[in-house]
């Protein structure tokens, strides 16, 4: 220890030092103490809440749609188990490379991809990138997960349509909701991602249906690998629906109108059911309900027999002849003929300096109002239409629920145009003309109507003036308690005519079947009743061209309207086929068809299920209204 | 504090205590990684390697202590040399992991010689300051700074920043006790050296591109949390979910759902935090204050020169991890990946730093022995 003195001083500076340490210890301790404090206490709830997000994902439950029935119980529309792609925004790292891969790996539109991952909304729930992939497509992300974080596959309920195009119109298809539906109100309980339906009755009565969208809460790690599951909310299903048609009845319709385009609307007159509703063409609803690609859509859409359009709502034409029905009740309530007022016709009605030709080049001699509608006179309505005034037949024509809804319940229903001179002011800003009265009388010009506009006049005459609003839905089904709600039938008008009026209008349009222009829609198993339209489609005039040398878009739509049985009717029909010619000889026969099917099917049943393809559920029977 | 009753034969309860201390944060730790990896699912889980190694740091820690401290000092030089040259090794045959090369592969297990070279610096610096005569600055402050160089560099080389800043550190606090006359001088190389990691910045043209996005990371770790930040922002949130008491043993969703990275090695304070909250994270706190206090203790009361170099250096070291490693779960400093002594999962490291407690007490033990 020689060099123990030396060191001793230094030994005892360094000892004397240690107060710097001690000191700087408790500074920096207290320091880390103070920001733990921060961290743990201050902003203690806000990193709790981080926390609890990190590990928790909310996944949203899409309920099941209703399902939805025909009248006998046949199912229409259901769901079927399919996988669905969805994206947690927060778990994925590197969004470029997740839209590459799910490009490459899946083969879908990135540009899709990228829109769907970036489109505003919560980062919280997952984004639905595509749905209903194939067996190979989910496997293949399954067996990539580790490389897809924040991928999730989810088996999801797709609707299924399992008639295809039967009935699409009326049915309708689903669709995403799209940005702009989420702005609205009704839709604000849902999100991105959720299916609504788009058309027909999917849309229509789309709160029913839809059901509501549970909640769950996954507990996942930094993979996005699932740990438990928390259900926060059941899903909810949607209400079932009961239609009032019967599939095999629109089948028929539709087979009927084949690769034609037109509609076919067939009412119960008693209640305002539709029985069928046939729209051609038409479309796959399966199809649409699918994500679309743009290209596809467009397709669709720019089809030039636009198959979107439902024809029997929305399709608007000029009634033609099948407008003489409601002009042969105004002219007898309005005074303007007596049944046995003779009006001569030799062919052609002159007005000013135009002649106004009947369809019959020779004219049909002398006609009451009886023989009139049978040979579907028009010398005969120009007549009586340039003695009524166009007031007068527009204020009949509304009594007749034309140009208004007919309060189907579907989306978009046109109403169709009853012309006036009020209506011309204000739809064209020009005072009406003379001649165009006697245009008018015999449902030309500017006269448009609907099929089912048609099909529901019909069907008011055939049920002594009443009107039913068309009815869709004969019940509803609540999920969730089972209980069935029976919708009643609506009266809307009863139409206010002298009480022989309607007995003779029918007693007419029975003879048009019998001996008039209609006997091809004459039948050996039921009376029926109807009356024929040919709607000019241009002003070709009167040239007498062979129909088959006019190009068929420029050929006259066939109107053919009809009830039956004549005593005591249950069905109304509305036949329009565009550009199929002259209804008697066109519609008349397809109208026959359909009546003839919808007595058989509804002839006292033998006792084995006369159709085996029907499938029958037991809640699904309630009390027809057959 | 220290019991003033002389024992020379056997151990008193100063010794008890100490050895006490180290034992009860050696446990935490161990809970620690148990809680973040008892679901793993392997044969040999990582809570159970982390006592095999703490029964190898314990026959450390005796050797350590029971040794001649001065006879371990004379081995100083050529440790060094020793650890100069594994160091050499590493950077060649050295094991990668993470961009940096640190290991040296020992069978199932890895072995680090920067974590060695720590404690092997202290030994050399205090025997160094010890035997030299010192006066004047070439011998006070650049020949043992020369002495760090060749080890520092080969250290940054790797790259290992926490162990180089270590080594830094290490060599400033002997500067601090006994290299400097001026007490002035001595104050400001601790606040700078307590500032170092703010000035980090500094040195950005020479880092590593992953330790960029640390550092970039910490400029502002919620810009991008699935990026560079995810570290420190996860860390983060794992402390201050914990609040005042906690989520409890297994509770730590941050961990436990693997959302913070490294759990039961340099975040192991964040899994700690997370699952005891605020006032068990006080406890630990205290916990190595007061370890750290016992050790100034034996400073103040050592004999020699050299016994209190030896346990100044260890202590510096110490406080600079524990300082460093919950200041950058903290999200105070940058992340660097300076483990927590005796708490963070690592052979080496354990084993290091139990030895440098045992060469501490060795230094009170040698002490009495005088007498």
């Amino acid at each position: 220890m020689a060099t123990a003195g030396l060191h001793d001083s230094e030994l005892g500076e360094l000892q004397r030092r240690l107060i710097i340490l001690r000191v700087g210890l408790l500074l920096v301790v207290a320091l880390l103490a103070l920001r733990l404090w921060h961290l743990q206490i201050r902003e203690g709830p806000y990193y709790r809440d981080l926390s609890e997000n990190n590990r928790t994902r909310s996944v949203i439950m899409e309920p099941a749609r209703g399902l939805i029935y025909d009248r006998n119980g046949v199912l229409l529309a259901n769901n079927v188990p399919s996988f669905t792609l969805y994206v947690s925004l927060e778990d994925v790292k590197n969004r470029e490379l997740l839209i590459e891969q799910l490009t490459n790996l899946l083969g879908l539109d990135e540009a899709l991809v990228r829109k769907k991952l970036m489109a505003r909304g919560s980062k919280q729930l997952p984004r639905k990138v595509k749905d209903r992939l194939s067996l190979r497509e989910a496997t293949l992300i399954e067996s990539h997960r580790l490389d897809l974080p924040g991928v999730m596959v989810q088996v999801e309920s797709q609707r299924n349509y399992p008639g295809g195009v039967t009935a699409s119109h009326l049915l309708g298809y689903v669709g995403e909701v799209s940005p702009e539906q989420l702005e609205k109100p009704e839709f604000a309980d849902l999100h991105q991602g959720s299916i609504v339906g788009q058309y027909g009755v999917e849309k229509f009565f789309d709160r029913l249906v839809r059901g509501q969208a549970g909640q769950k809460s996954i507990e996942v790690d930094a993979l996005g690998h699932e740990k438990r599951t928390v259900v926060v909310e059941q899903a909810h299903a949607g209400d079932n629906l009961y239609l009032t048609i019967d599939v095999r009845l629109q089948k028929v319709a539709e087979n009927l109108l084949g690769e034609e385009s037109g509609a076919i609307v067939a009412l119960d007159p008693r209640t305002g059911d539709v029985l069928a509703m046939a729209s051609r063409p038409g479309f796959d609803p399966n199809v649409l309900s699918r994500e679309l690609t743009p290209k596809q859509w467009a397709e669709i859409v720019q089809n030039e027999g636009r198959p979107l359009n439902n024809r029997a709502s929305q399709g608007q034409y000029p009634p033609g002849s099948v407008f003489k029905v409601m002009m042969a009740a105004a002219a007898l309530e309005s005074n303007t003929v007596t049944p046995s007022t003779t009006i001569h016709c030799n062919g052609g009605y002159q007005f000013g300096r135009r002649l106004y030709h009947d369809w019959k080049a020779g004219g049909h001699g002398s006609v009451d109002l009886r023989r009139a509608l049978i040979q579907s006179c028009d010398v005969y309505f120009y007549t009586v239409g340039q003695r009524m005034g166009i007031e007068t037949m527009a204020s009949f024509a509304h009594m007749f629920g034309l140009g208004e809804e007919t309060g189907i319940e579907l989306p978009s229903e046109r109403i169709g145009i009853v012309p006036s001179s009020a209506w011309k002011q204000k739809a064209k800003n020009e005072p009406w003309l003379p001649g165009e009265t006697i245009s008018a009388s015999i449902g030309q010009g500017y006269v448009n109507v609907t099929p089912l506009q048609m099909a529901s006049l019909i069907g008011t005459v055939a049920n002594d003036g009443v009107t039913f609003r068309p009815r869709l839905v004969r019940a509803v089904m609540d999920r969730a308690t089972g209980a069935l709600e029976e919708r009643p039938a609506v009266p809307k008008r009863t139409l206010k005519l002298r009480p022989e009026i309607l007995p003779l209008i029918k007693e007419a349009l029975a003879g048009v079947v019998t001996e008039g222009t209609a006997t091809r829609a004459k039948s050996a198993l039921v009376t029926i009743a109807g009356k024929t339209g040919t709607a000019q489609t241009t002003a070709l005039g009167k040239d007498k061209k062979a129909e088959k040398d006019i190009p068929k878009k420029f050929r006259d739509h066939a109107w053919f309207v009809a009830f039956a049985p004549v005593d005591a009717p249950t069905i109304a029909v509305a036949v329009l086929g565009e550009h199929m010619g002259h209804g008697g000889s066109a519609s008349a026969p397809l109208a026959k068809v359909l009546i003839e099917t919808y007595v058989k099917l509804n002839l006292p049943a033998p006792a084995a299920v006369p159709d085996g393809t029907v499938a029958r559920e037991a809640d699904a029977g309630g009390q027809d209204t057959r | 504090m220290i019991d003033r009753v002389i024992n020379s034969r056997g151990f008193d309860n100063f010794d008890f205590r100490f050895i006490g201390l180290i034992f009860v944060i050696l446990g935490v730790g161990v809970l620690s990684i148990y809680s973040v990896t008892h679901d793993q699912g392997v044969a040999f889980p990582f809570y159970a390697k982390q006592i095999v190694w703490i029964l190898l740091g314990t026959v450390a820690f005796l050797v350590m202590w029971l040794s001649d401290y001065h006879r371990i000092a004379r081995l100083a030089y050529p440790a060094y040399a020793i650890i100069l040259i594994l160091l050499a090794v590493v950077l060649f045959e050295g094991k990668s992991s993470r961009g940096a090369q640190r290991w040296i592969p020992m069978g199932p297990f890895a072995f680090q010689p920067s974590e060695f070279a720590k404690l092997v610096l202290i030994v050399t610096l205090a025997h160094y300051y010890s035997k030299a005569p010192r006066v004047g600055w070439l011998q006070r402050v650049v020949l043992p700074g020369l002495l760090v160089l060749p080890g520092l560099l080969l250290i940054l080389k790797q790259p290992d920043l926490g162990s180089g800043l270590s080594f830094l550190a290490v060599y400033a606090a002997m500067l601090l006790m006994v290299g400097m006359r001026s007490k002035a001088l001595g104050v400001i190389l601790l606040f700078s050296l307590m500032l170092f990691p703010f000035a980090w910045e500094m040195m950005w043209g020479s880092l590593h591109d992953y330790q960029r996005q640390r550092i970039m990371a910490f400029v502002d770790p919620a810009y991008d949390p699935g990026g560079k930040g995810y570290h420190a922002l996860q860390s983060r949130i794992a402390i201050g979910a914990g609040e005042l008491t906690g989520k409890g043993l297994y509770g730590g969703t941050q961990s436990q759902l693997k959302f913070l990275p490294e759990g039961h090695t340099d975040f192991v304070f964040s899994v700690f935090a997370e699952e005891w909250g605020f006032l068990g994270v006080l406890a630990l706190l205290i916990l190595f204050v007061t370890l750290i206090w016992l050790s100034l203790e034996i400073v103040a009361r050592a004999r020699d020169q050299l016994g209190a170099l030896l346990a100044v250096g260890i202590i510096c070291m110490l406080c600079f991890c524990v300082v460093v490693n919950i200041g950058m779960t903290a999200g105070m400093f940058p992340i660097v990946g300076i483990p927590l002594p005796l708490m963070s999962y690592g052979g080496s490291a354990t084993i290091m730093t139990m030895a440098s407690l045992g060469l501490l007490l060795n230094v009170k033990r040698r002490r009495l022995s005088f007498f």
